[in-house]
Order: C-alpha cells, then sequence, then structure tokens
C-alpha cells in the first residue's frame, strides 16, 4: 500500500524543497502570493476565454491572433437559442432540470431513512452494508448500459426523461448513502433518546428530530447529486432520443467543426454549466464535503 | 401443532427475547431495505443480464443468428487490436490524469494554504474548471483553445512571435500532433480543483500548535512539511486518489467529444459503447464489459482496503 501511495507525492515534494524556508520573511510571502495569482488566473484563463468569445462575433471570435478587444454582441446567445437554425436548447435545458431535480429527491427519500440505518440505528454488519453501496460505484457503467438499453426499448420507455431520472437515481445512491451516513452519525444521541420516549415513530423522529440537525449534509448531498445528474452524458446518449434529450447531448451537436461557430460553441457551453457554476460557488464548502462522501468537514 | 405447543412452554421467557430481538432486527432493517433492493435491482441486475449476454451471438443487425457462443465472444475481445489497445489506453489515461492532477492539487493547496491579499478570489478562479460540464468543457478545449486555425494556443504563439517581430509562428495541429495527451490535459485542468479541495481542507485540519512548537524547536519549512504536513496529508492524498481513480476510468464524454475515439485514443468505456450501440454487436460489448468488471473487483479490492483503514480511523476519533 504504502509503496503504490508514495509514487504520486515525490515529485511534489522535491519541488517544494526549497520552498517553505523562506516562509517567515516577508518577501517570500510576496512571491508565493504571486505564484499563487498567476496559477490561478492560468486555470481560470479557458473559462475566461470562453465568456468572452461567446460575446464576440463569430468573425471576431476566430483571428489569429485573439482580438481581445473586439466589439461585444450577444450574437452567439441567439444564434444557441435557434435564431437561425430554429433548434432551440429550452426543452434539453428543460429536460436536464427535471431528470436532476427528481433524481436528486428521490435520492434523497431513498437515502436519508438508509443513512438512519446505517449510523443512528445501525443493522446488524452496517459496514458490509455500506461497502457494498460503495462497491457498486466502483463497477463501470458502461458494462451495465447494454441491459438497461434492452430494457427500456422492450417496456418501450426508450426517450423517456423520467426512466433517465431513475437511473440517475440509482447511480447517486451510494454516494449519497456515504455522505448522509457520515453527517448523521454526528446527531446527538440524547436527542433520538429524548424523540423515542416521547413515542414518536420514525417518519416523525427524521422529519422532525434529525432532518433540522443535519440541514447542512442534505444541502452539499442535493448539490453534488444535482451536479453529477445534470453532467452525465453516456446514459442520456444511448437512453433519449428527440424528446428527452438532455443539455450535454444537447450540446454533442457542435462536436464536428461546422465552419465559423466558435462564439456559438462558447456560449452553448456557457449557458449549460451556468447552473452548475452559480450553485457550486454559492456553495463551495459543501462542495469539498459531497466530494469527500462527506470524510471531509 | 399441539406437540410444539407443549414443548415450548417452559422456556416461553427466552422465546419472547429472541422473538424481541427478531423483531428489533427487523425494524433496524425496515429503513434500509429501500435504498438496498432499489440499488441491487438497478446495478446488479444489469450485470447478470451482461454476463449472460457475453455468453450469446447477438448482434442486432443479424437477429435470426442469436444463440448460445460459448466464449467466443471473450475470445474475440482478447484478440482484437483495437479492445487490447484500448485497456492500454484506459491505464494510461486514468494513472496520468490523477496522478499529475493529484501532485499539482497539492502544490496549489499548499500555495493556498498561506494568508494572502486575494486569497478567496485565487481560490473561486482554481474551482471554476470542476464547475464546467465536461462536455462544454471538452468543447471548449476542442474548438476554442487547441484549434490549428483560431485556437487560443496558436493566437498566443503568433501574438508572442509578432511582439518580437518574427514571421511564421509555428502552429501545431494539437489534438492530431498529440491526442492522448490532449484529452488529458483537458482533464486534468478539471480535476485538478477537485484534488486542490480535497487537500486544502486536509491541510486546514493539521494540529497548528504542534506545528508552531516544532518552528519554535527549530525546524525547518522541509522538515514540517516532510515529518508533520505531509503523513497528515496522506490520507488525504490516498483519498484524492481513490475517488478520482473511480470517476476519471470511467471518462466517456472528453473522449467523445476531443476525438471520437479516433487517433488510437479509444478507451473502454468508449469503444464498448461503440461496439454496442454502433455496431450493434451485444454479445461482443457484453464481453468486453464483463472484462472491464473483473479488472475493475481486482483494482476495486484493493482501493476498498484504502478506505476502509481510513474509515476505521475516522470511526475511532
Amino acid at each position: 500500500m504504502s509503496s503504490v501511495t508514495d509514487v504520486g507525492p515525490v515529485p511534489a515534494t522535491r519541488t517544494t524543497t526549497g520552498k517553505p524556508r523562506p516562509d517567515r520573511k516577508p518577501r517570500g510571502n510576496v512571491v508565493f502570493a504571486v505564484i499563487a495569482w498567476v496559477v490561478g488566473l492560468l486555470f481560470f484563463t479557458p473559462i475566461a476565454w470562453m465568456v468572452l468569445t461567446s460575446f464576440h462575433s463569430e468573425a471576431d471570435a476566430a483571428t489569429n491572433p485573439p482580438s481581445l478587444a473586439a466589439p461585444l454582441t450577444l450574437q452567439g446567445y441567439r444564434e444557441f437559442f435557434g435564431a437561425s437554425s430554429g433548434a432551440s436548447p429550452w426543452p434539453p435545458l428543460a429536460n436536464s432540470l427535471t431528470a436532476s431535480l427528481v433524481s436528486t429527491a428521490l435520492v434523497l427519500l431513498l437515502s436519508f431513512p438508509a443513512a438512519y440505518a446505517l449510523s443512528i440505528r445501525p443493522v446488524e454488519k452496517w459496514t458490509d452494508v455500506l461497502f457494498f453501496f460503495l462497491s457498486t460505484k466502483m463497477l463501470p457503467v458502461v458494462a451495465g448500459l447494454l441491459p438497461v438499453y434492452l430494457f427500456a426499448k422492450s417496456v418501450h420507455l426508450l426517450d423517456n426523461i423520467w426512466l433517465l431520472a431513475i437511473f440517475y437515481t440509482a447511480m447517486n445512491l451510494p454516494i449519497a448513502v456515504w455522505m448522509m451516513r457520515s453527517f448523521l452519525a454526528e446527531v446527538p444521541v440524547e436527542m433520538l433518546e429524548a424523540a423515542a420516549m416521547d413515542g414518536a415513530n420514525l417518519p416523525r423522529i427524521l422529519r422532525q428530530v434529525v432532518a433540522p440537525v443535519v440541514m447542512p449534509g442534505i444541502a452539499a448531498t442535493s448539490l453534488i447529486c444535482f451536479i453529477f445528474s445534470w453532467n452525465e452524458l453516456l446514459f442520456a446518449r444511448v437512453l433519449t432520443a428527440t424528446r428527452a434529450q438532455t443539455a450535454p447531448v444537447f450540446l454533442t451537436g457542435f462536436v464536428t467543426s461546422q465552419g465559423l461557430f466558435l462564439a456559438k460553441v462558447c456560449a452553448a457551453s456557457l449557458v449549460v454549466s451556468l447552473p452548475v457554476l452559480i450553485a457550486g460557488f454559492a456553495a463551495q464548502d459543501k462542495l469539498v464535503q459531497g466530494l469527500s462522501l462527506g470524510a471531509v468537514k | 401443532m399441539s406437540v410444539a405447543v407443549g414443548s415450548t412452554t417452559r422456556p416461553a421467557g427466552s422465546r419472547d427475547q429472541k422473538a424481541q430481538q427478531r423483531s428489533d432486527a427487523r425494524s433496524r432493517r425496515v429503513p434500509l431495505l429501500p435504498a438496498l433492493v432499489f440499488t441491487i435491482i438497478l446495478t446488479q441486475l444489469p450485470f447478470v443480464v451482461t454476463l449472460v449476454i457475453s455468453f450469446m451471438n447477438w448482434n442486432a443487425y443479424y437477429p435470426e443468428e442469436r444463440g448460445f457462443a460459448g466464449i467466443s465472444n471473450f475470445v474475440r475481445v482478447f484478440t482484437d487490436e483495437a479492445m487490447r489497445h484500448s485497456v492500454w489506453v484506459t491505464i494510461v489515461l486514468t494513472a496520468t490524469v490523477v496522478i499529475v492532477s493529484l501532485v499539482l492539487g497539492m502544490l496549489i493547496a499548499l500555495l493556498l494554504d498561506r494568508k494572502f491579499r486575494g486569497r478567496a478570489a485565487v481560490r473561486t478562479m482554481m474551482i471554476a474548471p470542476f464547475l464546467v460540464v465536461p462536455v462544454a468543457a471538452a468543447l471548449v478545449w476542442k474548438h476554442a483553445l487547441f484549434n490549428p486555425e483560431y485556437g487560443l494556443f496558436n493566437g498566443v504563439i503568433t501574438a508572442v512571435w509578432n511582439l518580437f517581430g518574427m514571421s511564421n509562428p509555428p502552429q501545431p495541429d494539437w489534438i492530431s500532433l498529440a491526442p492522448l495527451v490532449s484529452i488529458e490535459m483537458a482533464l486534468i485542468w478539471q480535476w485538478t480543483p477537485f484534488m486542490m479541495l480535497i487537500l486544502l481542507a486536509g491541510l486546514q485540519g493539521r494540529p497548528l500548535d504542534v506545528i508552531e512548537a516544532a518552528s519554535i524547536d527549530g525546524a525547518s519549512g522541509w522538515q514540517i512539511f516532510r515529518y508533520m504536513t505531509f503523513p497528515h496529508l496522506r490520507q488525504y492524498l490516498e483519498l484524492g486518489g481513490l475517488l478520482g481513480s473511480i470517476y476519471v476510468v470511467q471518462t466517456f464524454d472528453a473522449v467523445f467529444v476531443i476525438t471520437s475515439g479516433g487517433l488510437g485514443t479509444a478507451n473502454l468505456p468508449f469503444i464498448i459503447y461503440q461496439t454496442f450501440y454502433n455496431a450493434q454487436d451485444y454479445g461482443r460489448a457484453s464481453a468486453a464489459g464483463v472484462v472491464v468488471v473483473v479488472g475493475t473487483i481486482a483494482i476495486a479490492t484493493f482501493a476498498l482496503r484504502t478506505v476502509s483503514t481510513l474509515f476505521r480511523e475516522e470511526g475511532g476519533r
């Protein structure tokens, strides 16, 4: 175990060798601040470029060298929303929203009681159950894709957004169970005992005692499930066609170049990413908790 | 019946106790069952079907030839050059993206762990790449950055060349020149923020008083990093590596968008998708799926052991 995990970080430790030493000198701090800014700007450049290009005309977007100060226009957005092609992105966006919200709600509904049975009033061998959930996440989804497709075809549910929402629920449920469990494990036992003494039944305990305490955890779980559902491409591409097409599937229409269309591509990429960008920025700290399955608080 | 009643009259107390235990265990299981049953039906059942189809001769283009195929699908998977190459691509892609993102993520987390002017702004800028929808990110990299005629990379090269009054700037076609590296770059750009976030959280959970004491005792910055920060970060590195591997090994979007699986960049998820969706060869796609699952189980067993150590430490606290 140690030999494998040591491989990655070795170059990192080497490059930082001399660095921490000037730590306590103010000049060293300035140098590190400058490096941090440069790295941050470098990582942000593709996004800044995407935003800027989306507000340029197609002709200005396709110059070499790039024309940074070209006049701004909404032409790219008008084109994306179907000004000349007539193909509106609104139905795919609405489909994505439906699949993401429905699956997130289902995930919460299923994972919340399950997390209770894995932490507060645990079943026998609850660790085995927990690891079973995690192990399902390690199996590549692509290997289960064909049976899912054949099933959808046989029950005439291909191109149906609700079926997609059900599969997104299965996709996110293991992550949600892990996250919720880590949050529920911190609920003080006395609170629950008092509630049980009062003769409250399980749905009431969950709703009135546990839920208010783990609200931040529920928020983090929802955020992660929403983002993963919104981003998903493989299942959506195989299971949907024209009616239930989601936003990422709509975006694959831009894979092959179509003459001058850079501003339109950038506008499309930005619009589709906007819900995730907003949700993610609004809940930066939740993001960390969620991504680490609740292990990092 | 009567016999049974007679024989159980005496140990009535213990029977009640047992019944109570059983009903207690049952009531504990009830809240778990919906999620468990749902997961088993939707994630385990498909794999069983895949396993069955992998032994069948089934191509949707030739429906009349459907039947038992023995191990011929598996033989074709292992003898097929493209399939074997995709295994290699998957390993290289996953290892490169996870390791480079971890190293970069750690360096950036160390930078952001210090106080400096605008730290929150830099942190926000760093997170942004992870919040771009993967398909959109791949589109932007393909068309707006890598494009040889009007992409940003070649545009910057031209601008720099013009600045120094030189003519004929090099204008490489990035994707044709290094297709797999192009995909890896786009993925590393998206996954470095993920690693950074986990490692930054780890760094901020360090016991600062101990580190302060060490530095007062004359420990150098390097010594503090090597003997205090790094051992503390290790479990976060393992967590980031494990989660990153789970997600990156399944990469489909970036391959589909940037190269469409061409130029030798088809990884296993892409090639299985292609075999099933385009070639409609259900038998062979399933056999490849089974091979992937077996390979993943081998890796996952190791990975799960890592997590369970982490998990036990967490529980012990």
